[in-house]
């Protein structure tokens, strides 16, 4: 290998958009999934709040029988609310990681180097998807243990899995936005802490949308974790029911995420300012 | 600190860029902080292959120059091209071109030095095939191959900066930027430094601007300097020339107390000393 001089092209770019637009996110996603499975603790404490939900706030409301939920148990009707709560959760935060890499300096080399800003926002966004992803194995075998009745066809499982990995893209990215607004990690730790509850309880994660009231249930129709929980209701569990359409839900929660995409690819660079 | 002697790379021809006259070139360049002007109307025309230093007391505008010939920052009126590409205008040709160490360490801990060279290798674009090679003589050049699969947070000061100068080396671009790249390191490291960023110049005719706030380092380094007082450049020229300009038997320092008025450690607010504190903390 001979060397190159300074300025000829060693930087060949690929003449398909496409092509180089995945490359780059992959490559940021494949060095986060990296870092995850090197350092996996944080995926386990992940777990503990939904296994507090689903074995005492389920098991204690169960018995007060309060809430409607048609032919299905509390417990079951609930199962699809907190793998929903725990993909927000832990995706919340993901701004706080990019706050914490901007701190040191990470953040300034990936912005000199020519990839495009949107890729390198979509591979965080690929990167909290696979988190999701554990988050789902987590529930799941909790369901298993509690004697919940899931659902097992494919292509259901398949759908839970594109769900959840649409809903943690959408929430990390919004969390993105959020420090790219605020810039340090106190602010960003009481914004997110002041925006997940109503998300959560602004939504049909542990009661249905008919029991609110009409001001709450108007919020709730603008909350895209609405739409995560309604998909995965049907989906996850025997006998659920969905008030969308899988197709509707879907196509819900893509268009929420390309805005919070292309947010986010207009605020990414200003972190560094 | 390890120093794994594994193969040194093949000396090179020695070639500057060609096609224009300056590597980095400057206009009236500014930027303002809402009322504060931190950095005022400078004009630099820096030659190929040479290494050029900024030098400057803390929140003399070093970092936010370099941010705005990085493409980082728009700059507030003026302007700026890198190896003849307008830093607005033509900001992805710029980026192409150019290599960047901020001031902070910014190699990823929790990655291997050849994980965060790969991903540095696919951000840029290179070539599959390309890519394994390309690594591999960053990590020679560097003295790093034998602790290339380590996790780079078990690594020392001067490990991590010599990784980061792969990673801004990589693409082989025209120009470095290196914001403060010996700050913390301890004598024997900052000399490696200072030999590795003399055979970037020497074996790849990279331009290199640094930036620094210590006289012995812009003495021994640079070419050329140009020292910066809150905003400003108050003179520029090589060492020996600027310390001539102030009489004989005199240091850099004695130059800049001679443009500027006051002593080199003088300056910088809160901010600015708590940023290089923890700059250098995170070394120690
Ligand atoms: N984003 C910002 N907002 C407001 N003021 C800023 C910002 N960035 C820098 N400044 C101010 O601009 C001035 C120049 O800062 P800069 O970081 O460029 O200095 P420097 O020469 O790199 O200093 P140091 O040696 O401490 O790194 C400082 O007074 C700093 O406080
Ligand atoms: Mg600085």
């Amino acid at each position: 290998m001979s060397e190159k001089p300074a300025e000829q092209q060693t930087v060949s770019r690929s003449s398909f958009f496409l092509v180089e637009f995945f490359r780059e996110s992959l490559a940021i996603s494949e060095v986060e999934v990296k870092k995850l499975l090197r350092d996996p603790t944080e995926l386990f404490t992940r777990a503990v709040q939904p296994v507090l939900w689903l074995v005492i706030f389920g098991q204690v409301f169960s018995r007060v029988r309060g809430i409607p939920t048609g032919h299905v148990s509390y417990l079951a009707f609930l199962t699809p609310g907190i793998l929903a709560q725990s993909v927000l959760f832990s995706a919340i935060f993901y701004g706080i990681a990019v706050i914490w890499e901007r701190d040191l300096g990470i953040i300034h080399k990936l912005m000199v180097s020519p990839a495009h800003r949107t890729s390198l926002v979509l591979g965080k966004a690929v990167s909290s998807g696979f988190r999701g992803l554990v988050q789902v194995v987590i529930i799941y075998v909790l369901a298993l243990v509690m004697g919940i009745s899931l659902r097992w066809e494919p292509w259901a499982i398949g759908g839970v899995l594109v769900s959840v990995m649409l809903g943690s893209a959408i929430f990390s990215t919004f969390s993105l936005v959020i420090a790219c607004i605020v810039k340090t990690r106190e602010r960003f730790m009481g914004i997110g802490q002041i925006l997940t509850m109503p998300l959560f309880f602004a939504s049909n994660a542990i009661y249905p949308l008919e029991l609110m009231p009409p001001w709450l249930r108007w919020f709730a129709r603008f909350n895209p974790l609405t739409y995560l929980v309604d998909a995965l209701r049907s989906l996850m569990i025997q006998g659920g029911h969905s008030v969308h359409s899988f197709g509707f839900d879907i196509v819900v929660m893509v268009s929420v995420f390309i805005v919070f995409l292309l947010a986010a690819r207009r605020l990414y660079p200003t972190l560094i300012h | 600190m390890s120093t794994d002697d594994a193969g040194m790379s093949k000396p090179g021809e020695k070639k500057a860029p060609s096609g224009y006259s300056s590597a980095i070139e400057t206009h009236e360049l500014s930027r303002k902080f809402g009322d504060f002007t931190a950095v005022d109307s400078i004009n630099l025309h820096i030659t190929p292959g040479r290494i050029f230093g900024l030098i400057g007391p803390n929140g003399a505008g070093k970092t936010t120059t370099i941010k705005m010939l990085t493409t980082l920052l728009v700059p507030t009126s003026g302007s700026a091209k890198i190896a003849g590409f307008d830093v607005r205008s033509s900001s992805k040709e710029v980026r192409k071109r150019i290599g960047y160490v901020p001031q902070m360490l910014s190699a990823d801990g929790g990655l291997t030095a050849n994980e965060n060279l790969m991903l540095s290798a696919k951000l840029y674009g290179m070539k599959r095939s390309d890519r394994k090679t390309r690594v591999e003589e960053a990590l020679n050049f560097m003295n790093l191959r034998e602790s290339s699969n380590k996790l780079v947070k078990t690594y020392s000061g001067g490990m991590i900066r010599r990784l980061e100068l792969a990673q801004a080396m990589l693409h082989m671009p025209a120009v470095l930027f290196l914001d403060e790249p010996t700050i913390g390191l301890d004598p024997v490291a900052r000399r490696v430094v200072w030999e590795r960023l003399t055979a970037l110049k020497e074996e790849y005719g990279m331009t290199i601007l640094i930036t620094t706030h210590d006289m012995e380092e812009a003495d021994r380094l640079c070419d050329e300097i140009a020292l910066m007082h809150r905003g400003k450049i108050t003179i520029s020229g090589s060492p020996a020339d600027l310390k001539t300009s102030v009489g004989t038997d005199v240091n850099l320092d004695d130059v800049f107390v001679h443009y500027s008025g006051g002593i080199i450690e003088e300056g910088g607010n809160y901010r600015d000393v708590r940023k290089t504190r923890r700059t250098a903390n995170r070394l120690a």
